[in-house]
């Protein structure tokens, strides 16, 4: 029998731990797939977040490195610096990317450093219950604001894509989503460009990629797509937010 | 005979951090260390080596654990208030048993506290310092020449114990200017061996993980247990230490760093006036020379403690002499400095009319 289908060797045998209808698995796909197309799994050292996807270092079949909350940028600034022929990848939440590490993203990018960061932003804690992130909606409900994120009192998410846009540092920026078949594939060729990028020395790119969380929104898997597209896509617009390729750099 | 140069204390750190085979410096401005980053910049940079002026010491300790992590020798240094910032870092460090090199100047605390010379960060350097069950090895230089010994003993015993080391000094002498001999040959970073350890990309090998944590039930208490007893080897192998004129006292004074280099005069002048008076100087503030401190309470009557500080260190030495002497101490906290005479005070004042 022919095997059409099977486990990339970019991801270990290790069972994931994610719920039914979670973002993470698709795009742990993504980048396992590209570790062997891309024939870089054996020279790739990855960083996992804390948060739902802290056990990335078990899934990711390269070296991994499991560091504290939001100090991805940090510890792949030390990696990459000391070990330029490697390739290194950043895989971050929201909370982890987009609040503790606020300040480590925003600096690494500003550098240029040569790494690839893959920022999930589901608009929620998932790890620890389901709290308001940074980039919870304004309305959306949370554990921590139970009855919709008040802008007056919680205040305004942080549009990530936009706010390092604003930098000269970064080299490739994009917002994808993995809602749909056709947006999964849209993704995988930002990420494949994330890394293709780092691999040629153009220096810093992210991937933000809106990404399903239906236990934390308390939505069906299906309710979660649908919502994703729909109401989570219209406040993050999809689409290319640096690109100097494009400029001939 | 090897090259001797008048230095900067920082600047010796520099040459001697070089000399150690390190090529990888994270760190932000704070003064009274700033010698440090400014040379390293230039050095690295002559040296092919890696300097980044970081965002945070929190990014700097991080870079560290990265560059580390990844099998290369890293540093940093700062003063008091950075050092605070990097301690979730080292805790993550400790837990993932990698070795770095931190280096605090210290200066007077709590809070922003002031830029003078202080010791007040002893009890932070020899208790972990951050959250959960780890120590770090701790250094504490008295010179310029030592500053430029200490990262290359800092580093093999890091390595040697896979563990982050400390060297604990302060902007006195950091900023003070001594002769410094190049005794050592540098060491070429490619003559160090790989680590069985270190992140470089899984070819021809089973891949490698390097982390802090453990959710599975019990892994944590049996890490931590392992942990322990790699602690009880260092506290059994590695506790250093300098003592003079010990033998026949009836006080010995304990000081450690700047405090040691002042103790030392008060000591010649106490002698002079026919006092028995000795000197032990901790070079291990983390293993703390509990044993020899131990010994010597069995025939020491009296021990003098002086420090930068409203008393630290203090408690290692009543733990070590199990309070069987009398304990003094003399201490000078916020940024001041002991001074010899002030210092002959009170061993006259302890030891009256016993000369």
């Amino acid at each position: 029998m022919k095997m059409i289908f099977g486990r990339p060797a970019g991801l270990t045998e290790t069972l994931q731990r994610y719920c039914p209808g979670c973002g993470h698995g698709i795009v742990h796909r993504i980048i396992g797939e590209l570790l062997v197309k891309l024939d870089i799994r054996e020279r790739t050292i990855g960083i996992a977040p804390v948060g739902c996807s802290v056990f990335a270092d078990e899934y990711f079949n390269c070296d991994m490195i499991q560091p504290p909350h939001g100090r991805g940028p940090a510890i792949a600034t030390g990696l990459k610096r000391t070990r330029p022929e490697c390739i290194v990848f950043s895989y971050q939440g929201d909370g982890d990317l987009a609040a503790m590490g606020t300040a480590e993203i925003i600096h690494a990018a500003a550098r240029s450093e040569n790494i690839t960061v893959i920022f999930i932003n589901n608009a929620i804690f998932g790890m620890t219950g389901g709290q308001m992130a940074p980039t919870t909606l304004p309305g959306m409900k949370s554990t921590t604001s139970v009855k919709g994120r008040d802008i007056a009192k919680q205040g305004y998410p942080i549009k990530v894509c936009e706010m390092l846009a604003s930098l000269d540092g970064p080299y490739y920026l994009e917002r994808c989503a993995v809602d749909t078949p056709r947006n999964v594939i849209r993704t995988e060729k930002a990420v494949k460009t994330a890394f293709a990028n780092q691999i040629s020395n153009k220096g810093f790119s992210m991937v933000e990629i809106l990404s399903m969380c239906p236990t934390g929104w308390g939505q069906t898997p299906v309710q979660a797509k649908k919502w994703l597209g729909e109401v989570m896509a219209e406040y993050y617009p999809l689409g290319v937010f640096r690109d100097l390729s494009k400029e001939g750099k | 005979m090897a090259e001797k140069k008048l230095m900067y204390g920082n600047h010796a750190m520099v040459e001697g951090v070089i000399a150690a085979g390190c090529r990888f410096f994270a760190g932000y401005p704070i003064t009274p260390q700033n010698e440090i980053p400014e040379l390293m910049s230039i050095r690295m940079n002559e040296i092919g080596g890696v300097f980044v002026q970081t965002e945070s010491e929190i990014s700097a300790i991080n870079m560290l654990f990265g560059a580390a992590a990844a099998g290369k020798r890293a540093m940093t240094s700062s003063s008091s208030p950075g050092i605070s910032l990097m301690q979730e870092g080292i805790s993550y460090i400790a837990g993932a048993d990698i070795p770095v090199l931190v280096v605090n100047i210290v200066r007077g605390g709590p809070g922003l506290g002031n830029i003078a010379p202080a010791q007040s960060d002893y009890y932070q350097a020899t208790r972990g310092g951050g959250h959960g069950d780890y120590f770090t090895i701790t250094l504490a230089p008295n010179s310029a020449q030592d500053l430029y010994e200490f990262p290359k003993l800092a580093f093999e015993l890091a390595e040697k114990y896979r563990n982050p080391a400390l060297i604990l000094a302060d902007g006195l002498l950091g900023q003070m200017m001594e002769p410094v001999e190049f005794s050592s040959k540098p060491i070429d970073p490619k003559s160090l061996s790989e680590k069985e350890w270190a992140l470089c990309g899984c070819k021809g090998r089973e891949r490698r993980v390097v982390r802090s944590y453990d959710l599975k039930a019990g892994m944590l208490e049996v890490l931590n247990l392992r942990r322990a007893e790699k602690y009880a080897k260092i506290r059994s192998n590695e506790q250093r230490f300098k003592t003079e004129y010990c033998d026949d006292a009836d006080l010995v004074i304990v000081a450690y760093g700047t405090c040691s280099r002042v103790s030392d005069a008060a000591v010649k002048m106490a002698r002079d006036k026919g006092f028995k008076v000795g000197l032990l100087r901790p070079i291990t503030l983390w293993p703390f020379p509990m044993d020899v401190l131990g010994d010597m309470a069995k025939k020491v009557d009296n021990f003098l403690v002086v420090e930068m500080s409203c008393g630290q260190m203090i408690d290692d030495v009543k733990l070590a002499t199990e309070c069987r002497s009398r304990i003094y101490f003399h201490g000078r906290p916020g940024g001041g400095v002991p001074t010899p005479p002030e210092i002959y005070k009170r061993i006259e004042e302890v030891l009256g009319g016993a000369r």
